[in-house]
């Protein structure tokens, strides 16, 4: 089955990255995440639990993928199937054994059958597997240098594939702009999405090449095409290089104007292998991570976290947002359910303040970890002044909190993302120590794009005239009133947009680590445009 | 009751017996009470139509002749319609 095949072109967005080579590594079944197995469950339970995720899934599917899940379907139906299943079990055998290896042998089957659209099915047996298992995704086969191809990733699943040395992900699903894609670009991982094939018919174990700057993923590629990807390969090699000699350098632009290039962080581990010599603090740390298994930390275990991040700073300023859930951050207990519009509903520090005992627990721990270093408080989607009076309040509240319990805590200074259009405009009239700029969000309210929706992402361009406008007006704004603008969002890590940017007053950037590099090169070839020196 | 009934048919969808199909089929094998079997040319083995599994480990393809047969109470009417089925390209 791997006899020469035509060279195959598959079209998607580009998410992040640049380009690499590798086996396809296909990876069924993540459309979405399996119901938790209730304790105890026998085989019949389990089986009638797989199919009722089959048929919800089904209801989603059309064409190819969901003629494959109707055939996984009626394999849970399938009496000669199930047999030796029966027998071992009969045998004695635990049901979840006996199921294993009798899918093990069954997928060899398939595997082995010489007969390519069978060889093909062998990924939806083992899905099949782990579902009735209940277990999760098995990661296990990944290998480094693989391009890992599925439907959709969860940001976990993500995380863990991500360090597996993969060359790439091509996701069928997913958006430019998403949780992944951002996570993508973070970890400096080649990554497209959109991908407009059903990834379940790509042949497994095929040589690939992916070409994230362009949103290709090409199966098979010609010796003609590899040998241009080779020249590609070596010219982003370069840039890489450059890149990374600028790294630890402080940023400047071609003419001189000093610039200051802050992280963004998710969570300490991530930090433990960057250098903090490439920065100048950190602009942005995402407190949602905290809460991805669900369960809320308690101060204590808050408190040591953000300690951990001020030591790693070594005295530069770190800037810790308060949750951000909602929208596309939904975070099971605490985020609202069934909203018709997550992404103008209740997220963010809407959220906060009526979560008040959560909102004051995390700004208690953050009081705390200030002694430890110079620490900046921001609360996303700001909309109208009255919310930071009383975001301001509930701070007050957990100082007094900590007072009455005899906690010392620090000082720090209280700021907000700039997110809302209406924030941006009226950016003066906000009780705000800094602004830090949200272009992911700022972008998509501003041109009404939903950014999960990979029809409209063509229209959420950073450079847009209307969203620089609001940028500069902000940053004008912060220059009068002697506070500190940053863009911490997806536009500042995208080296071709430091110039517009740049050209909008920026002077501080927040990027994803693997970007510092990139976006300090970009900005030391642009000189500022003439007037725009002192705007 | 228990006479058997053979029929037999050219696979013509170019896809031959895949996920799709195989499906059909069996859901169909399965709305008749007799027992019915399927095999993939002369030589092939007798397989359980009633079993999607077994009818995509056949590897039926295009320009495959396939071979019904059936025993039963309803043995006639399972083998037309399978026959049926397969002509009208899994339709």
């Amino acid at each position: 089955m791997m006899g020469q095949r035509a060279e195959q072109i598959f079209h998607g967005q580009p998410a992040a990255g640049t380009m690499a080579k590798g086996p396809l590594h296909v990876l069924p079944g993540t459309r979405q995440e399996t119901a938790a197995p209730a304790a105890g469950e026998d085989l019949a339970a389990a089986l009638e639990r797989a199919r009722s995720e089959l048929s919800r899934l089904i209801g989603n599917e059309k064409g190819a993928a969901g003629d494959i899940l109707e055939f996984q379907l009626a394999l849970l139906d399938d009496e000669d199937f199930l047999a030796p299943v029966i027998k071992r079990m009969a045998a004695g055998e635990p049901w979840r054994k006996a199921w294993r290896e009798m899918l093990e042998e069954e997928i060899a089957t398939y595997r082995d059958s010489g007969d390519e659209y069978l060889a093909a099915r062998a990924n939806d047996l083992r899905d099949l597997q782990m579902r009735v298992l209940g277990t999760d995704q098995d990661m296990s086969g990944i290998g480094r240098g693989a391009i890992v191809v599925a439907a959709d990733l969860t940001p976990s699943r993500f995380l863990q594939i991500s360090r597996l040395g993969v060359s790439g992900i091509a996701l069928s699903g997913g958006s430019a702009t998403g949780h992944v894609a951002i996570l993508a670009r973070e970890r400096g991982i080649n990554m497209i999405v959109g991908l407009k094939t059903a990834v379940e018919t790509l042949p497994d174990g095929e040589q690939a090449l992916i070409d994230a700057k362009n949103g290709l993923l090409i199966v098979s590629p010609s010796a003609r095409t590899l040998a241009q990807g080779a020249e590609r390969m070596a010219h982003e090699e370069k840039e890489r290089k450059a890149a990374q000699a600028m790294a630890k350098k402080p940023a400047m632009t071609a003419d001189g104007e000093p610039v200051r290039v802050l992280l963004n962080a998710a969570n300490p581990d991530d930090l433990e292998e960057i250098s903090p010599e490439i920065c100048d603090g950190i602009g942005l740390t995402r407190t949602e991570f905290l809460f991805s298994d669900g369960l809320l930390p308690d101060e204590e275990t808050q408190t040591r976290v953000y300690e951990r991040i001020l030591a790693w700073a070594r005295g530069k300023p770190v800037t810790i947002r308060t949750l951000d859930a909602g929208g596309d951050k939904p975070i099971a207990g605490v985020t609202a359910d069934g909203e018709r519009n997550p992404f103008l509903g209740l997220r963010g520090l809407r959220l906060s303040l009526r979560k008040r005992a959560l909102f004051r627990r995390q700004l208690r721990a953050l009081l705390r970890a200030a002694i430890h270093g110079e620490l900046k408080i921001m609360v996303p989607m700001v909309s109208v002044p009255e919310e930071m009076v009383q975001a301001r309040a509930q701070l007050e509240k957990a100082r007094q909190e900590l007072e009455q319990r005899n906690v010392p805590y620090g000082d720090v200074s209280f700021g907000m993302m700039v997110e809302v259009p209406a924030a941006a405009l009226m950016a003066e009239c906000f009780d705000a120590d800094f602004y830090s700029i949200g272009s992911n969000d700022l972008i998509q309210y501003t041109l009404a794009a939903e950014r999960g929706n990979p029809e409209v992402s063509w229209l959420a361009d950073g450079c847009n005239g209307a969203v620089m406008e609001l940028i500069a007006r902000t940053v004008r704004a912060g220059r009068r009133l002697g506070r500190e603008v940053s863009v911490c969002g997806a536009l500042a890590s995208e080296p071709a947009h430091a110039a517009c940017l740049l050209d909008a007053g920026v002077r501080v950037f927040s990027v994803a680590p693997a970007m510092a590099g990139p976006v300090k090169l970009a900005i030391s070839r642009h000189a500022m445009a003439k007037g725009s020196k002192n705007k | 009751m228990t006479e058997t009934v053979t029929g037999k048919v050219v696979i013509t969808d170019p896809a031959g017996l895949h996920a799709r199909p195989a499906v059909k089929l069996t859901k169909l094998a399965k709305s008749f009470a007799s027992d019915i079997d399927i095999r993939a040319g002369e030589d092939g083995g007798w397989i359980n139509a009633k079993s999607p599994s077994a009818v995509m480990k056949l590897k039926a393809r295009h320009g495959t002749t396939l071979h019904v047969r059936a025993t039963g109470a309803d043995a006639q009417g399972g083998v037309d319609a399978l026959v049926d089925l397969v002509k009208r390209g899994f339709g």
